[in-house]
């Protein structure tokens, strides 16, 4: 028996805190779970500890614990008050080939990324190199799910979305390093990956500037649903950023036209509490993320995004909902970033109490840990995935050393699709043909 | 000197009819079919540029472009058909959307209103409301998002409503629309359209009145077109939407009502050539957009005063066309540019110091660059005349130059 994540919401009358106008959403369990009175500043009392009837299964716990966290904001510390429930699931939610699947990918993007902490020590990668270590859960959780068509956007943190995507581990380090066979040949660095074959639109450097691009993606799935009349694309598009792009006007504005055009795209907002050095908090008038969409008509969802199973589905929910094309949906993922922003950044300013209780909740861990409990797989198994990985870094490094840096003829190759954009030289002929063009030593 | 008029046809400011004449230009050799538009009805007039070495015949050096083609197929017998510049657009714009059913429009009013200026008219009601996308007003964001279509396969025209609104996707249009093909490592290509009506009008007030053309034209990876004629309107909105390059078509507010007779036979102009308006051998007046009728005004003025203006529509503003631009200063040796654009910055500058750079052997005189005044337009209607550059200040400029 497949346990949804729909049932989990059981709609509860609950006092009228929303607008009742919403006609598409009143029926929607996502929508419907967060009224709550409006003093409450943590998610509301629906969320918690769900006591519905327990499913029927004859499984020894018998504690349900609803797929979003339950945080309280008091006195502006976040505090997290069902961190034990982390694992309470009673059910199968993943089979042991998902669970492996899942461990895999998020040792990969832990193991890749301290890698390239250790490469750019040693100077082989510079610019700023900014790591995904904590977040894992959240790339995992959501990508793992996506069809090879679908889309991710992201943003200069994407070395992790890229892997979990299917980039290979060699590419994207060979684009760190710069090299020629990098998966954008070296053009575009630590903060722009892209892969077409693997549909990674980016790597962005400036926040926000990804998501329209996003919505375009989506856009594009449905047009050619509704306009070119391609009964097979449902191609959802998944769009990361963080929380300091959500006071940006960006965010906004898609959110707006994303729910106006029902397009299928999940908003997926890494909450990691902190945008550099500049809290979530002091920034932010209501630091409840998931809370916007509603304002424009969407569901909205906060999940911890410290545990990948929960993340997961939240994930399903969301991806099906797109794919049926009953609209976007925006997702808050609380989670934690383990080292600074960047390479760069000493990362004095967040509390070490702080940083330790993420720590203690390493979405890595936990996994392991409710894998081997619940008989999923065993110490030496996981052991085994690690040491794989461990030899396909190697191999990515040893591939990134030996490949070629670009040579100089690259130097203007990419800079139009048609390369008569460069014009007409003063002989009559377009420059692109001027032979010192392909050199790359022309001056253009 | 006796100077040749070689039929100058009476030129008014907002008549777009033929300046040149067409029985002394030499074109059947010339006309090519472009290599890659050979589908049936095509004709693709395009300057045979690549073999144009030994070009010693005067007539050789007039024509290396399109308009010369248009003045052969205007004067013959009443063939094509007659509209106004903004419906030139349109019907470029309908015939590229009936041809491919990716392309799509989006923009502020551009469905239900039929366009601000009419270039959509009835499109909505033909192709639907996806197609022809009335976007809420949030230009970074749905330019963002035409360039996030352009990338998953889709062929969008982006509308400014005014060109000055687009400062507002200035992010969107320097970071990706320019940048993201070549950070991507050549991946994805953006053959987006962003079009728009600019420029000066009348008493618009300095935020409607903006020349964008001077802050976009640094961006690598896109390119730059003014159109100011239906014939070539029609021209460049096609070549544009079928560029896989990102193009900005520069459109004028003032020149809407232009009206001309365009053949009716498909065709498709070059993004990257110059149109010579009229040839002439003392002075290279170079312009492109409305700036083009002040000149052609000046240059009647001009030829009842004995000069020999040859005038050149750069339309291209990104990449320049040097080698029209060469070959009429390599024969006239002086250059004036006359430009809508701002002093600082602008078009022109850029202009003047590519010329400099690439022709200065051949100037017996420094460029001169004739452009708006670097203030904010201003509303009321005298100060704004003066901001912008008048057929009067054009002449004697050209008096001055050829002294």
């Amino acid at each position: 028996m497949s346990f949804s994540a729909t049932n989990f919401a059981q709609p509860r009358p609950v006092p009228v805190g929303i607008r009742s106008n919403e006609k598409s959403l009143s029926s929607d369990p996502f929508r419907f779970r967060f009224r709550g009175s409006p003093s409450f500043l943590g998610s509301p009392h629906s969320l918690r500890f769900n006591p519905t009837p327990p499913l029927k299964l004859a499984i020894p716990h018998s504690r349900r614990s609803p797929a979003a966290a339950v945080t309280d904001v008091s006195n502006g510390k976040m505090v997290k008050s069902s961190a034990n429930m982390l694992f309470g699931f009673v059910l199968q939610l993943i089979t042991k080939e998902e669970g492996l699947e899942l461990y895999e990918d998020m040792i990969l993007g832990r193991f890749f990324e301290d890698m390239c902490a250790q490469m750019y020590y040693r100077g082989k990668m510079f610019g700023f190199v900014h790591l995904y270590n904590g977040q894992e859960a959240v790339s995992t959780g959501f990508i793992k799910l996506l069809k090879k068509e679908d889309t991710v956007v992201s943003t200069y943190r994407d070395h992790v979305h890229a892997l979990s995507k299917g980039v290979p581990a060699r590419a994207v380090m060979s684009e760190l390093f710069g090299k020629a066979t990098g998966c954008c040949r070296g053009q575009g660095g630590s903060m722009h990956m892209f892969s077409k074959e693997h549909n990674l639109i980016g790597g962005f450097a400036f926040i926000g500037e990804g998501i329209p691009v996003a919505t375009g993606a989506a856009f594009s799935s449905k047009y050619r649903r509704e306009v070119l009349k391609e009964a097979s694309a449902d191609h959802v598009t998944l769009a990361f950023f963080g929380d300091g792009t959500c006071n940006n006007g960006q965010f906004y504005e898609c959110l707006n036209m994303a729910a106006l055009w029902k397009l299928p795209i999940i908003f997926v907002v890494e909450n990691n509490l902190w945008a550099i050095g500049m809290s979530h908090l002091r920034a932010t008038s209501d630091p409840e993320i998931w809370k916007k969409g509603p304002a424009f008509g969407m569901a909205g969802v906060h999940v911890d995004g410290m545990d990948v199973l929960k993340v997961r589905e939240v994930a399903k929910e969301a991806i099906e909902r797109a794919r049926r094309g009953d609209g976007p949906t925006l997702v808050e993922c609380e989670t934690y970033r383990f080292r600074g922003h960047s390479l760069a950044d000493p990362d004095e300013l967040r509390d070490p109490a702080e940083k330790a209780r993420y720590a203690a909740r390493d979405p890595i861990s936990a996994l392991k840990k409710y894998m081997i409990e619940n008989k999923l797989a065993n110490e030496q198994e996981l052991k085994s995935i690690e040491k794989k990985i461990d030899e396909v870094l190697d191999d990515a490094v040893e591939y990134s050393d030996e490949s070629p840096l670009p040579p100089r003829s690259q130097l203007l190759e990419n800079v139009f699709a048609d390369p008569k954009g460069f014009g007409i030289g003063p002989d009559g002929k377009y420059r692109c043909e001027d032979p010192k063009f392909t050199q790359g030593t022309a001056h253009v | 000197m006796a100077t040749l008029f070689q039929g100058v046809g009476a030129v008014t400011p907002f008549s777009a009819s033929s300046s040149l004449d067409s029985n002394k230009l030499l074109l059947p050799s010339r006309k090519s079919l472009s290599i890659s538009d050979s589908r049936g009805s095509i004709f693709v007039y395009r300057s045979d540029a690549l073999n144009l070495k030994a070009a010693t015949r005067k007539q050789d050096l007039l024509i290396p472009n399109a308009v010369a083609t248009k003045g052969e197929t205007s004067t013959s017998a009443k063939s094509g058909h007659e509209l106004l510049l903004f419906e030139a657009l349109h019907e470029g714009l309908e015939e590229e959307m009936e041809r491919d059913p990716r392309v799509c429009v989006m923009g502020e009013d551009v469905g239900h209103y039929g366009g601000s200026y009419k270039v959509t008219k009835g499109l909505a009601e033909k192709y639907g409301d996806l197609r022809v996308l009335d976007t809420p007003i949030a230009e970074n964001s749905f330019t963002g998002m035409g360039i996030g279509a352009a990338m998953t396969g889709l062929r969008p025209i982006v509308e400014g409503m005014n060109m000055g609104f687009l400062l507002l996707a200035f992010n969107q249009i320097s970071n990706n629309c320019g940048m993201l093909h070549y950070t991507s490592g050549g991946q994805f290509t953006i053959p987006i359209v962003i079009r728009g009506p600019g420029g000066v009008g009348r008493q618009l007030g300095a935020e409607h009145s903006q020349r964008l053309e001077s802050y976009f034209q640094s961006i690598p990876g896109i390119q730059m077109v003014a159109c100011s004629t239906p014939y070539n309107a029609k021209g460049l909105m096609k070549a544009a939407i079928r560029s896989e390059n990102p193009v900005i078509l520069f459109e004028h507010v003032l020149l809407y009502n232009l009206k001309e007779r365009i053949p009716d036979e498909e065709y498709v102009l070059s993004l990257e050539e110059a149109e010579m308006v009229r040839p002439g051998e003392h002075i290279t007046i170079l312009t492109y957009s409305r700036m083009r009728y002040h000149v052609m005004q000046a240059a009647k003025t001009l030829v009842n005063k004995g000069y020999d203006p040859e005038v050149i529509d750069i339309r291209s503003l990104k990449p320049f066309d040097l080698y029209t631009i060469g070959c009429s200063v390599k024969k006239t040796h002086r250059v004036l540019i006359v430009e809508e654009c701002m002093r600082t910055g602008g078009i022109g500058a850029s202009l003047t110091a590519a010329i400099t750079e690439n022709f200065h052997d051949y100037l017996d005189a420094p460029i001169v660059c004739l452009s708006s005044q670097d203030v904010p337009t201003p509303y009321a209607g005298t100060l704004e005349e003066w901001t912008v550059v008048q057929p009067a200040q054009i002449v004697s400029a050209v008096e001055q130059l050829c002294q």
